[in-house]
């Protein structure tokens, strides 16, 4: 590894690292394979994005310095998660006595897709992934962060995510009836609105099963955790993955 | 009810629920259909806020310049601080014309001054004119939708409310002959009415003229048979000039229902002679919004209700779950800002996927509002129990080796508990949802192990 090279801070968001550890050893072999210098600061915990999308921003100073101190020192920081990207760039209180930090920490922050494309230059990645799958595009990602064009705007047609995977040898993506519709997880949401929570995920699944996907595809644990929580309890015959796992299995 | 707790009740009859999604969902793809016609649409979206912006930020001086234009145009302007006011304006006027049966044309101003009531306390028929108002009047409802306000009902609902009503056949559900007999019923009140009752779409302060648009022209139906026309308007309803119309009207009916315009856009300038044309400013809390600098710019709606049509909670709730004049996405960011206290479920009936942003025509940036409001609401509820655990839960985020241990902890713990306590009805998760399948370590144990 260079010296010159650009020191990656890799932000693991709390429940990708409590439930998904896979994902997040996926996202750090991706960014090794790809050139990249990566370090963990073990000391991290959480983004504040719970708290703050509950109405309590104003109590989430504590863990927003927290974050800054555990980030500042890298070059950029990224994460496998548009959420919690988004959550650290938008929503974050201003912690007055960093606030140089912070700006560095906020505008260099990146979700992984966006970073391999718009960073790192990547086009697209070589491989092979024989499988039918369907792209969902988690909210936060996609109007947040503009990793894709959506389906509300009249505007250019682009996808950051599946521009990395366009290349897969055998990789069928489906076109889906409501392409962009949200999976009703929407943090604390899940629990305080459970019913039309639940509703909104089961009618997401079916819209990919009607279309015969085997694979959902995106880039949000907490989407995908919510989704594959209805496909376990329904026994539906769908599998989730996040596409960091996808990619690093590809290039190895 | 909270909005959580209607949207339970809505959602049981899945196959009403499954319909109500599907509908909305046709008149969103409609929309998206017709403005992908539109090469500028971004641009006409961008330049329709800039106008709104603008308009806000002199809302006095352009108030005042279409009080003294429409005035020399020969129409009575009146100001209304609130409701009340309002409604007592249109009685006056009322009484001075010794009238007792009015038409009224859709406008969601006077529902928000529950103006109806108000008028049928004092012994006059109100009779709304547009079919689907017409519809949920009948059933003594209130919209369901600003656009579309009979949209909760069904083909067959309205067939059997017709029957009842209007002596229609039972069981027909043809919407020609539906539509037919309510022509019928409704000229008659055209005909007996002496005074007409709009909504205003938008007033322009250059030329002292308003516009009010409908697809079925029974505004224009009841305001040329009446002699007199009473048009009620949101002071916010104001543009500057006659040329920014066409912006707002290029983008007003292609959000709301997929057309390209609506049928009628007539334009009101001056009373025909002999007759009497009245204008209603009204307030009702709008300066007060107008003052509150991250919610300001909800003011710019020109109601054409895209966000409703577009929000997944909505389609899957129904207006009514929101219980507010104003449902769905923008109904949440204005009516905290009326009643904190009673709509304080609404900013939190979002999962802030932003959807009605992005479709809003005039760029209004509804799920960055309800975010907003929910800081404002925790703010107003002080200490709740929600309050308190988001507390604890940020003094475990602060400190790493409170994060590990309670992560520790509760895997530990998810993994011993019997699926029985897990997957009680009580937990919200566990409802409907299974947990994920919990791995032996963390990504920090096995990067301590793996990388350092």
């Amino acid at each position: 590894m260079k010296n010159n090279v650009p020191h990656i801070g890799l932000f693991i968001p709390c429940y990708i690292d409590q439930f998904y550890p896979n994902v997040a050893i996926a996202t750090l072999e991706l960014l090794e394979k790809l050139g990249c210098k990566v370090t963990y600061p073990l000391g991290q915990t959480c983004c504040g994005q719970p708290m703050a999308n509950s109405g309590f921003e104003a109590d989430t100073e504590g863990t927003t310095s927290k974050f800054i101190r555990d980030f500042a020192a890298f070059d950029y920081i990224v994460a496998p998660s548009g959420s919690c990207v988004l959550h650290v760039k938008d929503h974050s209180p201003k912690i007055n006595n960093l606030q140089k930090n912070q700006e560095h920490v906020q505008s260099n922050i990146y979700e992984l897709s966006e970073f391999i494309t718009d960073v790192l230059k990547v086009d697209s990645i070589k491989g092979s992934f024989p499988h039918k799958i369907g792209f969902h595009a988690s909210c936060h990602g996609l109007r947040g962060l503009r990793l894709a064009s959506d389906s509300e705007r009249n505007e250019p047609k682009f996808n950051k995510t599946l521009q990395l995977m366009r290349d897969l040898e055998g990789m069928e993506v489906v076109e889906l009836t409501r392409k962009d519709e949200c999976c009703g997880f929407g943090g604390t949401f899940a629990v305080s609105e459970e019913a039309i929570s639940v509703q909104m995920g089961k009618d997401r699944l079916a819209d990919h099963m009607d279309k015969g996907v085997e694979i959902i595809v995106g880039g949000d644990m907490s989407c995908i955790m919510h989704m594959k929580g209805i496909a376990a309890r329904e026994q539906a015959p769908i599998q989730l993955m996040h596409f960091a796992e996808i990619l690093n299995q590809a290039i190895s | 009810m909270s909005h959580p707790e209607n949207a339970t009740v809505f959602l049981k009859d899945k196959a009403r629920a499954k319909w109500h999604d599907e509908t909305l969902w046709i008149v969103r793809e409609k929309r998206d259909a017709t403005i992908h016609q539109i090469p500028e649409w971004e641009k006409l979206r961008e330049l329709a806020s800039q106008i709104k912006d603008h308009t806000l930020s002199k809302l006095d001086f352009y108030l005042e310049e279409l009080e003294k234009n429409a005035s020399a145009n020969g129409i009575k302007v009146h100001w209304a601080e609130n409701a009340e006011e309002h409604n007592q304006i249109v009685a006056s006027i009322l009484k001075e014309k010794n009238c007792k049966a009015i038409v009224k044309s859709k406008s969601i101003l006077t529902e928000e001054c529950h103006l109806n009531p108000y008028l049928e306390e004092r012994g006059i028929e109100v009779v709304d004119t547009d079919l689907g108002e017409r519809i949920i009047q009948f059933l003594k409802q209130p919209p369901s939708h600003i656009v579309m306000p009979a949209i909760h009902l069904k083909k067959s609902d309205i067939s059997d409310i017709f029957h009842e009503k209007l002596h229609t056949e039972k069981g027909n559900v043809d919407p020609v002959y539906l539509t037919h007999a309510a022509r019928l019923h409704l000229r008659e009140k055209f005909l007996q009415a002496k005074v007409a009752i709009t909504g205003v779409n938008f007033a322009v302060a250059e030329t002292g003229e308003f516009v009010v648009c409908t697809n079925e022209g029974n505004a224009d139906m009841g305001v040329h048979l009446a002699d007199t026309h009473i048009a009620c308007m949101g002071i916010e309803k104001l543009i500057p000039r006659r040329k920014d119309l066409g912006v707002f009207l290029r983008l007003l009916a292609r959000s709301a229902t997929g057309q390209s315009i609506t049928n009628y856009n007539s334009h009101f300038r001056s009373p025909s002679p002999g007759k009497e044309l009245h204008l209603i400013l009204v307030n009702n809390g709008r300066t007060k919004q107008l003052g509150r600098e991250k919610f300001r710019n909800s003011l710019k709606c020109i109601r054409c209700g895209a966000c409703m049509n577009t929000c997944p909670i909505y389609r899957r709730s129904g207006g009514f779950s929101y219980g507010s004049t104003v449902p769905g996405p923008i109904g949440s960011i204005l009516s905290p800002g009326i009643d904190l206290k009673k709509y304080s479920t609404l900013p939190f009936a979002s999962t802030l996927c932003g959807s009605c942003s992005d479709v809003c025509p005039v760029k209004i940036n509804i799920h960055e509002q309800l975010y907003e409001w929910r800081q404002e609401i925790t703010k107003a509820q002080g200490s709740s129990l929600k309050g308190l655990s988001m507390k604890l839960a940020n003094g475990i985020f602060k400190s790493p080796l409170a994060y590990r241990l309670s992560g520790k902890m509760m895997r530990a713990s998810l993994k011993s508990l019997p699926d029985s306590i897990i997957y009680n009805p009580l937990n919200a998760w566990g409802k409907g949802r299974n947990l994920p399948d919990l791995p032996e370590e963390s990504f920090k144990a096995w990067y301590k192990k793996n990388r350092s």
